[in-house]
């Protein structure tokens, strides 16, 4: 990460109160924006900021602040900077805390606490945080003396964003905000990064998955979140080329292997195309790039591609053997490995020839799928959300940041809409959180300033962080927001349609309109009903000089297909039914 | 299977939650944590004993070294080993029946150190099964047991074994220690 030292007391020891040191620590980290909310115990911070080069973007719900921060993250690979205060300040961060750490995304939060002398005493505001958030955290410090603030600092960016990364929690009394120390940034420098002791790569381990993949007549690679959080995109799609190997992408993979490319068969797991999960149970190997056999994409641990050998690349040795025992582990960073491994891959014709029977297989399987999928149908007059997502992608060009929310709407786009490039896809994979995606879009918009960004977000998840409409209209943000309105929480109406014998209890939802509620926030909106309105409707909001939203009303009791059940194998999936109502006709493509 | 985990962690508030956290969050019990000060200042030792699958130990393993406080932990397993407990017990004794006391305590190598006229306390270190020995022997007299006080397992390797992580830790220079450590896995 670049040091950036505009400020003269990151180069020169001063005494600063330790409110200053925070900013001044932050600056030096190369920090120039954050995302935050003041209150009495993190005042006298707030009472600081303004004599530093930092951005603060004020935010509704400190919810807001960590999936703002995490967006800024995944959109950037930078550290994401959250500020709360004490207390409820504290805990509404929880949800975003936790949906980095399932994500392994680098963020850093600071929040203030109550004065060292009453910490413990159920003071006015305080909550244990660094308690409440040990288990979704990569580590945490309580700082009580403006001495430890920049060791504790930067030893957090250090923390979040090594190995494997993740989200760190720095709680500041107010007294140490208000104490003075000598502030030296160089000294405040944490040791050396320690790598995991378990991450070693042994060269006949090398030597062995090298002969696997040799030898493989069918294998498959699985790509994670790792790709794009190692930066080893060029790596992995050497060894895809090389050794003409399919690849198979998980949701957080998604964007780390374009979707143009002729050996990428799309999204694997629950509501992944059938062609890929077949081919996974098929595979006689598996080449595993950072990703951690998830039960989303494992379907049961018992029938998961029982035929196949397994090579985990992983930086996270307890990812080793949690949930797919495997016969190869190569621990360490994926790019690394990668260039350790890639040597002894020959691009000589046996792998070719090797493979591409197999891709043939493959191909041939998609066939008689594909004609049955939604945007191969006569258009009936009905709205379908696929339809939104595929025209979405189509006018993008496939070049936006798109940040989902979760539920339908989540695995339509990740179906629907084809990723070229790694960092444009932000959503929340691990924890699933519903109000992740208009927080986070705002963090992706604010540290790509240059880059188109939609939100696409179900009616309900919206209605969880609307609040931060508000955030975008203060900071002005062109950002584009597409709400895919089924009028219910589609996904849990869905399970309730296949496993609860259709009684939509609790799903159906009254919403306001979002139209109207974007006009009172001073931003403009359409809604759309119709498949012929899309594309125009689209083109709109991309123009507008300003964020723009748009309300799709979809059919109501659309389902996600294919979608393997909870507790069944790969695949026993449910296929997408053979006939559709939603008639439309190919020339719609 | 029974998993002894030997581990230096930093002499640190909070530290032993974090530790202690990651067997709650697995619903592992611990049976047995012994802690305390090591050879290494700033640093602690800890011999944490659990019930875990066979599988479960390299993956308890991985994820103690991913606690930022945790320098080094060593799954003793089957490894040759010294183990040791203290147990400190209370019997209720008069001087009627102190001398049958003493002469079960003279055969399991145990000491009185405390006597008075109602009880007395005898202080035993001892593998595991030793102190069961010495508490069943004392039920089955009909002696009084009063209290039993066990400090649970302390375990070191035989012979000329240390960690490798922690001898790097003693060099000043910071650079080469990062490489050491690298290097140093198993």
């Amino acid at each position: 990460m670049d040091t950036h030292t505009n400020s003269s007391s990151a180069t020169t020891p001063t005494m600063l109160t330790g409110s200053e040191i925070i900013w001044a620590t932050l600056v030096g980290e190369g920090v120039v924006e954050v995302f935050g909310y003041p209150g009495g115990a993190i005042l006298p911070a707030y009472d600081a900021l303004r004599k530093f080069p930092i951005r603060h973007i004020l935010v509704r719900h400190e919810q807001g602040a960590a999936h703002m921060a995490d967006g800024y993250a995944r959109a950037s690979g930078k550290v994401g900077v959250a500020i709360a205060t004490s207390g409820p300040g504290a805990t509404n961060l929880v949800t975003g805390i936790a949906t980095a750490m399932l994500d392994s995304i680098p963020m850093v939060c600071i929040t203030g606490n109550v004065s060292s002398k009453v910490l413990g005493t159920d003071a006015f505001q305080e909550v244990d945080i660094t308690g409440v958030t040990l288990p979704i955290t990569k580590h945490s410090f309580l700082v009580t003396r403006p001495e430890e603030i920049a060791p504790a600092l930067r030893h957090a960016f250090q923390i979040a964003q090594s190995g494997r990364p993740g989200p760190v929690l720095v709680d500041i009394t107010k007294d140490a905000q208000q104490a003075t120390a000598l502030f030296d940034f160089e000294a405040a420098k944490p040791k050396p990064y320690r790598p995991h002791p378990m991450l070693k790569v042994e060269t006949n381990e090398l030597a062995k998955a090298a002969e696997l993949i040799r030898n493989a007549k069918k294998p498959v690679i699985l790509a994670g979140h790792g790709i794009q959080q190692s930066g080893a995109m060029e790596q992995v799609r050497a060894l895809s080329e090389r050794a003409q190997i399919p690849v198979a992408m998980t949701l957080l993979g998604i964007g780390g292997f374009p979707a143009s490319h002729p050996l990428n068969m799309g999204m694997m797991g629950m509501h992944g195309e059938s062609w890929v999960n077949d081919a996974i149970q098929n595979a006689d190997l598996l080449i595993a790039c950072g990703m951690r056999f998830d039960d989303r994409v494992i379907g049961t641990p018992g029938t998961y591609a029982v035929k196949a050998k397994k090579i985990h690349i992983d930086i996270d040795p307890a990812e080793i053997n949690k949930n797919i025992k495997v016969d190869i582990a190569l621990l360490g960073d994926l790019k690394d490995v990668l260039e350790q491994l890639l040597p002894r891959i020959s691009s000589g014709k046996a792998g070719q020839h090797n493979g591409s029977s197999w891709i043939k297989a493959i191909e041939a399987s998609k066939g008689a799928v594909s004609v049955r999928d939604i945007k191969n149908i006569p258009d009936s007059g009905h709205l379908y959300a696929a339809h939104v997502m595929h025209d979405l992608w189509r006018m993008t060009g496939g070049n936006a940041i798109v940040a989902t929310d979760v539920g339908q709407h989540q695995m339509w786009e990740a179906q629907y809409f084809h990723h070229e490039h790694p960092r444009s896809l932000v959503t929340s994979g691990g924890l699933g959180t519903m109000g992740f995606a208009l927080p986070a879009a705002i963090g992706a918009k604010v540290a790509c300033p240059d880059k188109e960004v939609w939100v696409i977000a179900g009616d309900g998840g919206f209605q969880m962080t609307a609040a931060e409409l508000a955030t975008i209209k203060q900071e002005n943000l062109k950002i584009n927001i597409a709400i895919i309105n089924n009028g219910y929480l589609g996904m849990v109406r869905q399970w309730q349609e296949f496993f609860y014998d259709r009684n939509y209890e609790s799903t159906p939802l009254v919403s306001p309109d979002f139209v109207k509620l974007a006009d009172a926030h001073g931003i403009a909106g359409l809604a759309v009903t119709t498949r012929g309105e899309v594309e125009a409707a689209v083109n709109q909001a991309r123009k507008h000089d300003g964020p723009f939203l748009l309300n799709f009303f979809v059919e109501q009791e659309d389902s996600v297909y294919p979608m393997i059940p909870a507790g069944k194998a790969l695949h026993e999936m449910i296929r997408r039914p053979g006939h559709n109502p939603l008639v439309e006709t190919p020339e719609d493509l | 299977m029974l998993h002894t985990f030997v581990s230096y962690v930093e002499d640190k508030p909070g530290v032993l939650t974090r530790v202690a956290s990651l067997f709650r969050r697995l619903n592992i019990n611990i049976i047995s944590l012994t802690v305390g000060r090591s050879e290494r200042s700033g640093l602690s030792r800890l011999t944490l004993v659990c019930e875990a699958s066979a599988e479960a130990g390299n993956r308890i393993r991985a994820s103690l070294y991913k606690l930022d406080n945790v320098l080094d932990v060593d799954d003793i397993a089957g490894a040759p080993s010294v183990t040791r407990e203290l147990a400190l017990i209370k019997v209720s004794a008069t001087r009627h029946t102190r001398s049958a006391i003493f002469e079960l305590a003279e055969v399991f190598r145990a000491r009185i150190v405390d006597l008075t006229a109602e009880s007395l306390m005898i202080e035993m270190t001892g593998v595991e099964s030793k102190i069961e020995g010495l508490i069943q022997v004392l039920i089955e007299s009909e002696h009084d047991i009063l209290e039993i006080c066990r400090s649970g397992k302390m375990t070191m390797r035989r012979g000329h074994h240390t960690s490798r992580v922690l001898k790097a830790l003693g060099s000043d220079d910071t650079e080469q220690d990062s490489e050491q450590l690298t290097a140093d896995s198993e």
